[in-house]
C-alpha cells in the first residue's frame, strides 16, 4: 500500500491532441493519501472513467507520470500494479460458481490455497452470499453479480487501492444503501485506499472523506463535503452539490457590495472591482423570505413541499433564485429576500474569487 | 377479462402452410410411398412394407456409407471448428482492417458448391493443376483418382478451405459482441490469455458454437457436390457418400423402394445426431440454476 500521486497527467483519446478540448482529461497534479477514502463526483462524461483506467493501468495517459509510493508505474500493466477495479456493469465469470469467481483473482497470484479458503469464505459472508456460494454464477440477478464484482476486488487485502466506477448503478435503491454501509465498513476495517466514482452527490458525500468534484476533463474542486457545500471553488460544483443547488446572480462587484439589477447588497469582505462577469453565489438555506419592508422584492414562481422544508422557486430581476423555508413557515404574501452576508460567496469567470481578493 | 377466440387467424397460417406441403410434405410423403411399396412400372404398385428397410439395414454397402459419412464430419468439424475459433481469435476487432477481413472470409462462401468441386479438380490435376503441378514437382506421389487417402485429403481439404469460413464469421459475431468491460476485469484479476479464452471468450460464444457446430454436421453429413464432382465415389467406393450412394441407387439402377427408405433412415440419423448434438451443448456449460429463474 502507497499514496498515488498524479504527476502533470492528462489524457487525450485522439493520437494527435491540439486543443484543450481533445483532452478528455485536462492536466491534473494531485495525491492520494495511503488509505483515504475518495469519491470522483461529476457528471456523465467528464472524465471519470478515464481517470480510473489511467489510475488501474488500463489506459496509459497521453501526459504525465503516475507513481505510487515513490515507484513510477505509469508504464506498468494493471496486472502489475497491484490494484483493484469494479466497473459499473457487472463482470463475472458465468460458468464459474460464486466462490471460485471470487477465488480467481487469488488464484492468478498464487496465494497458498488455504489463504485463498479463508479469504473467499470471509468475503462469502461480507456479502451475504452463503447460500449461493456453490451456485453457477451466471443465473444470478443483477445485484447479486455485482457484489461478486464488488467481492472479486475486495478480496485482494493487500492491494495499492481499489477503484470502483459506479458500482451501483445497477442496484436496487434499498440494496444501494446497504451495501454502500458496506463498503464503508470494509474501508474502515482494511484500510485500502477507495476511489468511489459516482455522479450521485449523496453517495459521494455519504461515501468519502474527501471529494474530487471534476467537470469537462478537468478537476474543479477536492475537499471536504463541508468545504464543497460552504465555499465551491466553482459555479458548477455550487449546482452540482446541495439540492437545489447554490443560487448563482450574475452581479456586479465592487469594493463591499455587490450589485444585483437595481439592488445594493452588503459583503462582508473587500473584493477589487471585478466588473460585470462577476457572480454572487448564495446557497437557498442562507436566503431568507420575509414579508416585511427589508430585503429585495421577488416574485414567486412556485413552491414545492418537500416534508422537512418548502422550496420556494422565485425570480428576482429575472434572475431565478430558490430559497428553502423551515416547514410550517407561511410563505409571505409580499416577499422580500436577504442574504446572509457571511455565506456569500463571489464568482468571477465561474471560479471562486477568494474573499479579500 | 373474457377472452374473445377468433379462428378465423387460421386462415393468414394457409399460404404458408401451402409453401411447405409443396416444398416438404408432399416430397416426404411420396418418398414414404416409395418406401413402402414395390413397382414394376406402368404405375402399379404392391405392398412391401418393411421390406426396403430391412434390406438397406442388413446391406453392407448401406453401412460403410454411413461410416464413410461419420468419419468424413468427424474429421470435419474437428478441423473447422477449432480452426475457425483460431482465426476469429486473430482477426482485428477494429480498424480499417476489419472490413477487409470480413470480404475475405466471406469469399469462399459465395462460390456454389460444384465450382468448388471443380475448381479443387482442376487444380488438383497433375498435368494442368497448380496444386498437382507442384507436389510433382517436389517428388509427392499424389493422384486423387487413383489413391484413397489422397482423394479424402483433396474432399477435406476442399471443405476446409470452403466452410471454415462460416465458422470463423459466427465466432467472430460472438466475439465482437463481449464488451470491453470483461476484458479489462480479466486484466485487473490478472488472467492469463487462456483464462481470458476459457472463462470469457469461450462462454459467450457458446450460442454462436452450437449453431456453426450444427450447421457444418449437418452440411457434411450431406455432402454430395463436391465428391461428385471431382471423385466421382470413387477411387472404388472410398469416397461414396451416403447422398452420392443414393443417388447411384435412384437414378443409376432405379432402385426406387430402396432408395427411399435409405433416404428416410439417413434423414431420421441426422435429425437424430442434430438432436443429440443440440441438447448435449446447450447442457454443458449452461449452468442453468437448478432452482428459480435467471436473468
Ligand atoms: N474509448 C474512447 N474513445 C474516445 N473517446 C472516449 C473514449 N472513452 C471515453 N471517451 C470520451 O472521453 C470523455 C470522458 O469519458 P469518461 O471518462 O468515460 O467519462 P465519465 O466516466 O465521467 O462518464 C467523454 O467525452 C467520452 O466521450
Ligand atoms: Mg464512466
Amino acid at each position: 500500500m502507497a499514496k498515488i500521486t498524479l504527476d502533470g497527467l492528462a489524457h487525450s483519446y485522439y493520437p494527435n491532441p491540439k486543443t484543450d478540448a481533445d483532452f478528455a482529461l485536462k492536466e491534473l497534479n494531485y495525491e492520494w493519501d495511503d488509505g483515504g477514502a475518495y469519491a470522483l463526483l461529476g457528471p456523465s462524461g467528464c472524465g471519470k472513467t478515464t481517470l480510473l483506467n489511467i489510475i488501474s493501468g488500463l489506459l496509459v495517459p497521453s501526459k504525465g507520470n503516475i507513481l505510487f509510493g515513490s515507484k513510477n508505474v505509469t508504464e506498468l500493466q494493471p496486472e502489475q500494479r497491484n490494484i483493484a477495479q469494479v466497473f459499473q456493469f457487472p463482470v463475472i465469470y458465468d460458468t464459474m460458481t460464486v466462490r471460485q469467481n471470487l477465488e480467481f483473482p487469488l488464484v492468478n497470484r498464487q496465494v497458498p490455497k488455504n489463504e485463498i479458503d479463508k479469504r473467499v469464505a470471509e468475503m462469502i459472508q461480507v456479502l451475504d452470499l452463503e447460500d449461493k456460494a456453490d451456485r453457477k454464477a451466471r443465473g444470478l440477478t443483477a445485484d447479486e453479480k455485482q457484489k461478486i464484482s464488488l467481492g472479486r476486488g475486495l478480496v485482494r487485502y493487500d492491494v495499492n487501492a481499489i477503484l470502483f466506477d459506479e458500482p451501483l448503478t445497477v442496484i436496487d435503491p434499498h440494496m444501494k444503501w446497504q451495501l454502500r454501509t458496506k463498503l464503508k465498513d470494509l474501508h474502515r476495517q482494511l484500510g485500502h485506499t477507495m476511489i468511489y466514482v459516482t455522479h450521485d452527490q449523496t453517495e459521494a458525500l455519504t461515501f468519502a472523506d474527501k471529494v474530487v468534484v471534476m467537470y469537462e476533463g478537468d478537476v474543479v474542486q477536492i475537499g471536504t463535503p463541508e468545504e464543497l457545500f460552504d465555499e465551491p471553488a466553482h459555479t458548477f460544483v455550487g449546482y452540482f452539490i446541495g439540492s437545489p443547488g447554490m443560487n448563482i446572480l450574475s452581479s456586479e462587484v465592487k469594493g463591499k457590495t455587490a450589485r444585483i439589477g437595481s439592488h445594493e447588497i452588503k459583503l462582508a469582505h473587500e473584493y477589487h472591482a471585478l466588473g460585470e462577469t462577476a457572480e454572487v453565489g448564495i446557497r437557498p438555506e442562507f436566503v431568507t423570505l420575509s414579508g416585511g419592508k427589508k430585503g429585495m422584492p421577488v416574485s414567486i414562481n412556485s413552491v414545492e413541499d418537500i416534508g422537512r422544508f418548502k422550496i420556494v422557486r422565485a425570480s428576482l430581476e429575472g434572475q431565478e433564485l430558490n430559497a428553502v423555508l423551515p416547514e410550517g413557515a407561511p410563505v409571505p404574501a409580499d416577499p422580500k429576500v436577504s442574504f446572509d452576508m457571511s455565506r456569500i460567496n463571489i464568482y468571477e469567470n465561474s471560479h471562486l474569487v477568494r474573499k479579500g481578493a | 377479462m373474457d377472452k374473445t377466440y377468433n379462428n378465423k387467424a387460421w386462415f393468414l397460417v394457409l399460404p404458408v402452410f401451402v409453401l411447405v406441403a409443396l416444398s416438404a410434405i408432399i416430397p416426404i410423403m411420396t418418398v414414404v410411398n416409395y418406401s413402402v411399396q414395390d413397382t414394376f412400372g406402368n404405375n402399379q404398385f404392391f405392398w412391401a412394407g418393411t421390406e426396403w428397410f430391412e434390406d438397406v439395414l442388413s446391406s453392407e454397402r448401406f453401412w460403410n456409407s454411413l461410416s464413410r459419412n461419420l468419419l468424413f464430419s468427424f474429421i470435419i468439424l474437428s478441423i473447422e471448428i477449432p480452426l475457425g475459433i483460431g482465426i476469429a481469435l486473430c482477426m482485428p476487432k477494429k480498424g480499417p482492417w476489419v472490413p477487409v477481413c470480413l470480404v475475405m472470409m466471406a469469399l469462399p462462401l459465395l462460390i456454389p458448391w460444384n465450382v468448388v468441386g471443380t475448381i479443387w479438380q482442376i487444380f488438383g490435376r497433375a498435368d494442368i493443376g497448380l496444386l498437382g503441378h507442384t507436389l510433382e514437382a517436389i517428388g509427392v506421389d499424389y493422384n486423387y483418382t487413383s489413391n484413397i487417402f489422397d482423394a479424402w485429403v483433396t474432399i477435406i481439404v476442399m471443405d476446409v478451405w470452403h466452410w471454415t469460413s462460416l465458422v470463423v464469421l459466427l465466432c467472430y459475431a460472438g466475439l465482437v459482441s463481449i464488451p470491453d468491460a470483461y476484458y479489462q476485469a480479466a486484466r485487473i484479476d490478472g488472467a492469463s490469455k487462456l483464462s481470458v479464452f476459457r472463462f470469457i471468450q469461450l462462454p459467450k460464444m457458446r450460442g454462436v458454437l452450437i449453431i456453426a457446430f450444427l450447421l457444418r454436421f449437418m452440411d457434411s453429413f450431406m455432402i454430395y457436390t463436391e465428391p461428385f464432382v471431382l471423385t466421382g465415389g470413387g477411387p472404388g467406393n472410398s469416397t461414396t457418400f451416403m447422398s452420392i450412394d443414393l443417388v447411384k441407387q435412384a437414378i443409376g439402377q432405379f432402385d426406387l423402394g430402396p432408395a427411399a427408405a435409405m433416404s428416410l433412415i439417413y434423414q431420421l440419423i441426422i435429425i437424430l445426431i442434430c438432436y443429440v448434438f443440440f441438447t448435449v451443448m446447450s447442457h454443458t456449460g449452461s449452468d442453468k440454476p437448478e432452482q428459480g429463474a435467471g436473468e
